[in-house]
């Protein structure tokens, strides 16, 4: 039966030397061992969770883009739309000057034109009056060649003065 | 995990590598050997799980070759004793009124004290044996393998693990996250920790070390009962120490019982008490019985050889071939045990704790 009678010396031994094992690897080996898992662990943790934040961040951050995007894309065809618009207005405000300019070159030259004609009239009639006095004065110096012409005429002015 | 069966073969190999250089040694010390004394299998085999005042390493012909170790005593009449244990010459001499008690003696084996009446005294027996070398022996192991790891941790925690520390590192998180936490509860694990952790390994590496048949192996210190008596002990004090009010309500006043198993003999309440010290009992009882039992087959199949051999040394040889095939096998088988009993101990204190230190809402709001 000495197999299973604890020995004295053992137990002692045992007590004494478990105990300090105990103790000396709770201090220096548990302790630091533990310590540096678990730090380990809540880095992780942190890292992962750091990484879900920085996902999050990217997926807000491309929706951001996407809309600043859209905006843009929006923009740019509101500034198309305007500028075209203001394209074809101003073509057709140039297009309503050069009508009213050309109109107003044709008025112009039309008055110019009728002004001319008038003066060149004028000019001819002029002209056309002296000639016909020219001739009136050649054919009345003809006329008047012989005296008793010379006379009737007179008489005749004669006549009309009377007569006013 | 794969590093870590990696460690686990070699180890095998080693194991089983070392068993058979020891045998090739024994066979050739029988080959020479006159066949005088009988091949005593049961006495080899008690002589090797019992504890030793000496370490014995191999037998030569008649000589033993052994390490003498320091016996340590106090006897009532004479006071403290210090020498070494070669002065009893292999348990055949007294020496300053102590000897070595013999077959017959209820002390077997034991150091006694001749009193005056002629009858056998113990002593108080502080002897440094063979047990009691290799559990320093283990402690300084483990104090050398945790120390240095540890020290790679205080570098940093984000440093990658490197060696032993690799495949360490699983079995500590496993017994940290699967075992310990797992049975006792996220809040308040970390007290406990420490000891089921230093437990789990000591008896880990005890068992390997019982399983290396060379210094300083080969002693059966996680099959002795002082041993696991003293583990046993400590969770025992654990529990009563941490024990809830509410597990001790329990144990006066299980709930969900009818009263008459309680009220006129307290039935279960008797039973639950008993509980209380079965269960450090059978933490003791598993271990010792798990490794001793180991030993003695290991034993066993090598006594094999002997007794096959004292009919005719042929049968020995060709038992051996057989023996050769089985150790190896137990070998392994004992490479598993070991890991298992160190877990179940660790896992079973653990649980027992974490039943100690629960608290019972659900009970409380019944009673309403």
């Amino acid at each position: 039966m000495g197999l299973v009678m604890p020995d004295f010396g053992l137990l002692f031994w045992m007590v004494l030397s478990f105990s300090l094992l105990m103790w000396l690897l709770a201090k220096f080996a548990w302790k630091p061992i533990l310590k540096a898992l678990s730090a380990r662990e809540a880095s992780i943790e942190k890292a992962l969770q750091s990484a879900e934040l920085a996902k999050n961040e990217m997926v807000k951050l491309q929706a951001g883009n996407e809309k600043l995007l859209k905006e843009t894309m929006l923009e740019r065809e509101k500034i198309i739309k305007e500028a075209r618009e203001l394209k074809n207005s101003i073509v057709s405000e140039a297009k309503n000057q050069a009508v009213i300019e050309a109109n107003k070159v044709l008025d112009e030259t039309k008055a110019a034109i009728t002004r001319e004609r008038a003066e060149a009239v004028n000019e001819m009639k002029s002209v056309i009056s002296s000639f016909s006095i020219e001739i009136a004065e050649k054919i009345l110096k003809e006329h008047l060649s012989d005296s008793k012409n010379q006379k009737d005429l007179v008489n005749n002015y004669l006549e009309n003065i009377k007569l006013n | 995990m794969l590093k870590v069966f990696r460690i686990f073969i070699l180890l095998s190999a080693f194991v089983s590598s070392t068993y058979l250089t020891l045998k090739a040694e024994e066979q050739l010390t029988t080959g020479i050997e006159p066949a005088a004394e009988k091949f005593n299998a049961s006495k080899l085999i008690m002589e090797h799980i019992a504890d030793s005042y000496e370490w014995h390493i191999a037998k030569v012909g008649h000589t033993h070759i052994s390490i003498p170790l320091p016996v340590i005593l106090y006897s009532s009449g004479t006071g403290f004793h210090f020498f070494i244990s070669s002065k009893f010459h292999h348990g055949t001499e007294s020496y300053l009124g102590f000897h070595v008690a013999g077959e017959e003696s209820k002390f077997k084996g034991k150091i006694v004290e001749a009193a005056s009446d002629g009858s056998e005294v113990r002593p108080y027996d502080f002897s440094i044996t063979k047990n009691v070398l290799s559990m320093f022996a283990s402690i300084l192991i483990l104090l050398l393998i945790f120390t240095s790891i540890a020290k790679r941790y205080k570098e940093g925690f984000d440093r990658a693990p490197k060696g032993i520390q690799s495949w360490l590192e699983p079995i500590i998180l496993f017994i940290r996250d699967d075992v310990v936490k797992a049975s006792i509860g996220e809040e308040k694990y970390r007290k406990y920790l420490p000891y089921l952790l230093t437990v789990f390994f000591f008896i880990l590496i005890n068992n390997v070390m019982g399983l290396i048949p060379i210094i300083p192996g080969g002693a059966n210190l996680t099959g002795n009962i002082a041993v696991t008596m003293v583990l046993a002990l400590i969770t025992f004090v654990i529990i009563l120490f941490s024990g809830s009010k509410d597990y001790y309500m329990h144990i006066v006043n299980a709930p969900g019982i009818p009263w008459w198993l309680k009220l006129p003999i307290p039935l279960m309440p008797i039973v639950e008490i008993m509980g209380v010290f079965t269960k450090p009992f059978v933490l003791m009882v598993r271990l010792f019985a798990n490794i001793t039992a180991g030993h003695i087959i290991a034993l066993g199949f090598y006594s094999l050889i002997f007794i096959f051999g004292e009919k005719s040394v042929y049968a020995g040889y060709g038992v051996s071939i057989v023996t050769i095939v089985f150790t190896i096998f137990m070998g392994l088988l004992e490479l598993l045990v070991a890991f298992i009993q160190a877990y179940v101990f660790t896992l079973l204190s653990a649980l027992y704790i974490g039943m100690a230190l629960e608290q019972h809402e659900e009970h409380a709001e019944k009673s309403h």
